[in-house]
């Protein structure tokens, strides 16, 4: 197999790559009249046979999604772009605004124009202001350049984009949270049905997507589908509701490793490689013990399960959510599970919206049992009582509105029970890494 | 029809009907818990407490069930749905939810007003766990006294339904509430300035379904399980809501609204949940009295009773003429007697409407911040401050064929027409002005049964303290012709009789006044009313009109 090239991050070390000269000297936009004057339901379908899934976490077939839309609605219809980048240890989207916002802003030509939507609404987290000036820039040089505002480029097609930033919150991250926040209201997420493109932002169709997905649409309307399935792995024949995990992917490596990086490759690769040779292995000669899949939500791998494939399907076949935003994060073998778990769930009940009973609760009361234990006061017990609050919540169960409730449940199931030794033994050693009791109170 | 099967019951779902989960169960007689979903808000199923099992029924009679547990308030039951509510694995998941309510509230139940009628102790009782699991420090949030006049909230027994919120945002409009925080750290909260203090702002505390949300006025009064409650409706404008009256030895302690979509569906307003007081006002009218050129003659009520039926009786039959203002706070049946009464002494009687108070212009709700009413109307208070003019009126038509109004009643008795009048009052607010009062200052006799004291009683000859609206029984009719029945919750002070039994024994009727027995003989007589002698009157009450137009 040939060396894989990178496509969505062809462009991120040149100079001056953010301007619109630059990227159109790159062959950028320069077919975006073609694609602009094809038929909307044609480039929908371009994407949903391509089978290009969501980059956001849940990975579900981006032009799929798209087909959820009413039918000959009178409209408006509108685009939210999903840049509230939060999970820990994720940073692509990130790398792609700042360094290459103009493909992004094609992205989102095509996607609007496959969707009949002539206003996306960008949502940035806060703290992402160099994305922000980067694309506040670009969608200014575009509206100078005709490529945004009323009839670009003589096609008729009309395309607003507006850059909203956040106010910082894990939960907007979750669709209808993001519709919620951007309507100015409090992210709580939205009881579904009605899913989003029947009725989503200002009670209008709206399709949400991620960043990167948007980036990928851009390539797969450029290079053609039969391209796009050349890249990443391809439905398993067993499992016919498999859609397969086709195309490039940014996984993002971070943690106890020599060389934290971003780097694009297809889908499938193994997160011993990504450590080894893409992340100058785990640092101080160390061994590492868990890594995270994507993102802490999703769980953790074990050592044995350092060869599982990061597609969409790799990391549920051994216990872990899903791929989620293909965040991976070394933990070396010096560190203890406990107090890994305990910062996932600090950050998760931290960030619980606090709408649904069993999160609100649920996350706060694992961080406060895992508090316990740090302070010396665990007993076996504890992880049982653990084990049951984590399956008690999340959306697969059902008894969660949204599914980063999963997300919070997950990283305790999966510690717990690829890592009861870690617990026993920091339980049965009475150890404190803390200096008093009294922050068990003081702890969120 | 559709069919819906509920734990192995089936039960009809009529075409217009569109019911979630809950409410089918409800039909059967099941209950399925829930804290967050209201009738009348809209639904958030944040809750979970009422996580059921639903499937599908095939036509070929097998039934498809979903895998995973769903909440009852935000599915609707459809031709085919199939909902269990009793399974192990629903029983776990509301435990694991009672549990998860539990571990940051102070379960200070002895000292919160809500025991006793508290959501979270019940569905404790029947569905919850009997202990704690909970090994770390609760979460301690700071009462915050106040959140409106009448409101002070108990932080940290809330459970964070959100009903309250979703109330001021959806039926009152002013959206003072709101959640701040995150996470198990949430609390409901008001903008530093902006208290809830809207004219709805009362119904927060009925919505709560702990003790969260306490009324003042109620806070530390009564344990809820001394009071005994009847159902009645308040008197303080002409929408006539449903109320229960909750009283304790003979002594109110609150109102509280009851549902009856046919009034005013869930709610009340604050002025007349609060509106009781008077009852129990020092300044009652408690000593029945003949009075002869202002002295006191005798302070017994047969004797004043007897007074005064002669006094009507001699001026009937003389040359003077006897004129009545019947107020529109009299029910139906007080209404009936008095002037069946009078009409009896003499056809050429006068009758006269009292004095309707009318204060600004209806009040409606939801409105926005500029003030606005948003469209659909969700709750209207009259401007029209009295309880039964509607009622009043019917029967004044019946007896006089139109109705005269009080300004011209009071003309006539300036010009010196009558020589005996009875005057019935029952405004707390008061009915009659200093002026006005001089109208009476030349009549022969002046009978006034009234509650509290009034200018005209200088001018009295005879003086009956009457009964408030939670001390009598009776029939209300609203602005829409909805006839409701008030109920006898305590006994008047000493020195006051109800209404219905003044006139009663000033009629010479025999026994005690029996309104059943009375509604039926009005319902005889004044086909108008035809509708008050049913069965229907009780609950909900029933429209005048339907039964007229049947008859």
């Amino acid at each position: 197999m040939a060396k894989f090239e990178p496509v969505l991050f062809a462009r991120i070390n040149k100079p001056d790559s953010t301007s619109l000269k630059s990227y159109m000297a790159d062959g950028g936009y320069a077919r975006i009249k073609d694609i602009l004057s094809m038929a909307p339901a044609d480039v929908t379908n371009i994407v949903k046979d391509a089978g290009l899934r969501g980059r956001g976490g849940a990975g579900f077939p981006c032009g799929l999604k798209w087909t959820f839309l009413p039918k000959d609605h009178p409209g408006p219809i509108y685009l939210c772009i999903n840049a509230d980048e939060s999970e820990p240890g994720t940073f692509n989207n990130r790398i792609l605004m700042e360094k290459d916002p103009h493909q992004l802003i094609e992205g989102i030509m095509i996607a609007c124009h496959a969707i009949r939507s002539n206003s996306a609404y960008l949502y940035l987290r806060y703290e992402y202001g160099r994305s922000y000036r980067a694309l506040d820039a670009a969608v200014k040089e575009c509206y100078a350049a005709g490529l945004l505002g009323r009839n670009i480029k003589g096609t008729g097609f009309n395309l607003d984009i507006v850059l909203h930033r956040g106010a910082g919150a894990y939960i907007c991250g979750e669709e209808t949270g993001l519709i919620e926040s951007l309507e100015g209201k409090r992210a709580w997420p939205r009881i579904k049905p009605p899913f989003p493109a029947i009725e989503g932002l200002f009670r209008k169709p709206t399709i949400v997507n991620n960043v990167e997905t948007l980036c990928c649409v851009t390539h797969i309307l450029y290079r053609g589908k039969e391209w796009f399935q050349s890249i990443g792995v391809p439905p398993d024949p067993n499992n016919p509701r498999d859609p397969g995990s086709y195309g490039p992917k940014l996984y993002c490596v971070s943690g106890h490793v020599n060389k934290p990086c971003c780097v694009e490759l297809p889908l499938g690769v193994t997160a011993r490689e990504l450590v080894e040779e893409h992340a100058g292995g785990v640092w101080k000669g160390r061994k590492a013990k868990a890594i995270v899949p994507g993102g802490i939500s999703m769980g953790f791998l074990c050592e044995k399960e350092f060869d599982t494939k990061l597609d969409f399907a790799g990391p549920g076949k051994v216990g872990c959510l899903g791929l989620g935003t293909a965040a991976v994060v070394v933990v070396d073998d010096q560190t203890s599970m406990v107090d890994v778990l305990f910062n996932c769930c600090r950050f998760m009940s931290h960030e619980s919206c606090g709408q649904c009973t069993p999160c609100r609760e649920g996350t706060a009361w694992m961080t406060k049992i895992l508090t316990r234990i740090r302070v010396g006061q665990g007993r076996l017990e504890d992880l049982d009582l653990l084990m049951e609050v984590a399956s008690s919540m999340g959306i697969i169960p059902g008894t969660t509105i949204c599914g980063l409730s999963d997300g919070a449940a997950w990283p305790v199931k999966n510690a717990i029970s690829k890592f009861r030794g870690d617990f026993e033994e920091y339980i049965n050693s009475k150890r404190s890494t803390m200096t008093s009791a009294q922050q068990l109170m003081e702890v969120h | 029809m559709a069919t819906v099967t509920v734990n192995g019951k089936e039960v009809e779902i009529g075409a217009n009907e569109r019911l979630n989960c809950i409410q089918a169960a409800a039909k059967v007689g099941d209950e399925i818990p829930a804290y967050c979903w209201h009738p009348a808000l809209s639904v958030v199923a944040s809750c979970r407490m009422c996580l059921v099992e639903v499937g599908d029924k095939k036509p070929d009679g097998t039934v498809a069930m979903q895998p995973k547990l769903v909440p009852g308030c935000q599915t609707p039951a459809k031709d085919g749905t199939v909902i269990i509510s009793d399974s192990q694995k629903v029983k776990d998941a509301r435990k694991a939810t009672l549990e998860y309510l539990l571990l940051n509230h102070p379960l200070d139940c002895p000292t919160c007003d809500q025991a006793g009628e508290c959501y979270l102790q019940d569905y404790s009782f029947n569905y919850g766990r009997g202990y704690s699991r909970l090994n770390e420090p609760k979460n301690i949030k700071p009462d915050k006294t106040y959140i409106g006049d009448q409101i002070t909230l108990f932080t940290d027994r809330c459970i964070m339904c959100t009903r309250c919120v979703r109330f001021t945002r959806e039926v009152s409009g002013s959206a003072e509430l709101q959640v701040v925080s995150r996470g198990s750290h949430e609390e409901i909260d008001i903008f530093p300035g902006y208290p809830v203090n809207n004219p709805l702002a009362g119904n927060v505390v009925d919505l709560c379904p702990v003790g969260a949300l306490c009324s003042k006025d109620f806070l530390y009064q009564q344990r809820v399980w001394w009071l005994k409650s009847k159902d009645s409706v308040c008197p303080g404008c002409s929408t006539g809501c449903s109320i229960h009256v909750d009283q304790n030895e003979e002594r109110v302690y609150r109102l509280t609204p009851r549902e009856n979509e046919k009034s005013q569906g869930h709610f009340m307003c604050d002025e007349g949940r609060f509106g009781w007081k008077y009852t129990h006002s020092g300044e009652r009218l408690s000593s029945p009295e003949v009075r002869t050129n202002g002295l006191v003659t005798a302070n017994d009520f047969d004797i004043v009773l007897a007074s005064a039926r002669t006094a009507l009786k001699k001026a009937a039959q003389g040359k003077g003429k006897v004129a009545a203002v019947l107020s529109p706070w009299m029910t139906v049946e007080e209404a009936y007697l008095l002037a069946g009464l009078l009409k009896g002494l003499s056809a050429n009687v006068t009758l006269a409407m009292g004095p309707v108070r009318i204060e600004g212009g209806d009040d409606q709700f939801p409105k926005d911040v500029k003030g606005n009413v948003v469209q659909p109307v969700k709750f209207t208070i009259h401007a029209e401050k009295a309880p039964n003019r509607a009622g009043v009126e019917l029967v004044l038509q019946h007896f006089s064929g139109d109705v005269m109004p009080f300004e011209e009643l009071l003309r006539l008795s300036s010009a010196g027409q009558f020589s005996a009048v009875y005057l019935v009052g029952g405004d707390p607010e008061g009915w009659i002005s200093e002026i006005q009062a001089e109208a009476f200052s030349k009549v022969e006799t002046v009978i006034v049964q009234d509650i509290l004291p009034s200018p005209v009683l200088k001018h009295a000859t005879h003086i009956l303290p009457s009964g408030t609206f939670v001390e009598r029984e009776g029939v209300f009719v609203n602005f829409k012709g909805l006839a409701q029945l008030i109920n006898r919750s305590v006994r008047g002070p000493d020195g006051t009789r109800p209404d219905g039994r003044l006139l009663w024994d000033l009629a010479e009727r025999p026994g005690l006044v029996q309104t059943e027995i009375l509604r039926k003989e009005i319902a005889a007589t004044i086909p108008a009313l035809a509708a008050i002698s049913g069965e229907g009157l009780k609950g909900q009450g029933v429209f005048l009109e339907e039964v007229v137009t049947a008859v």
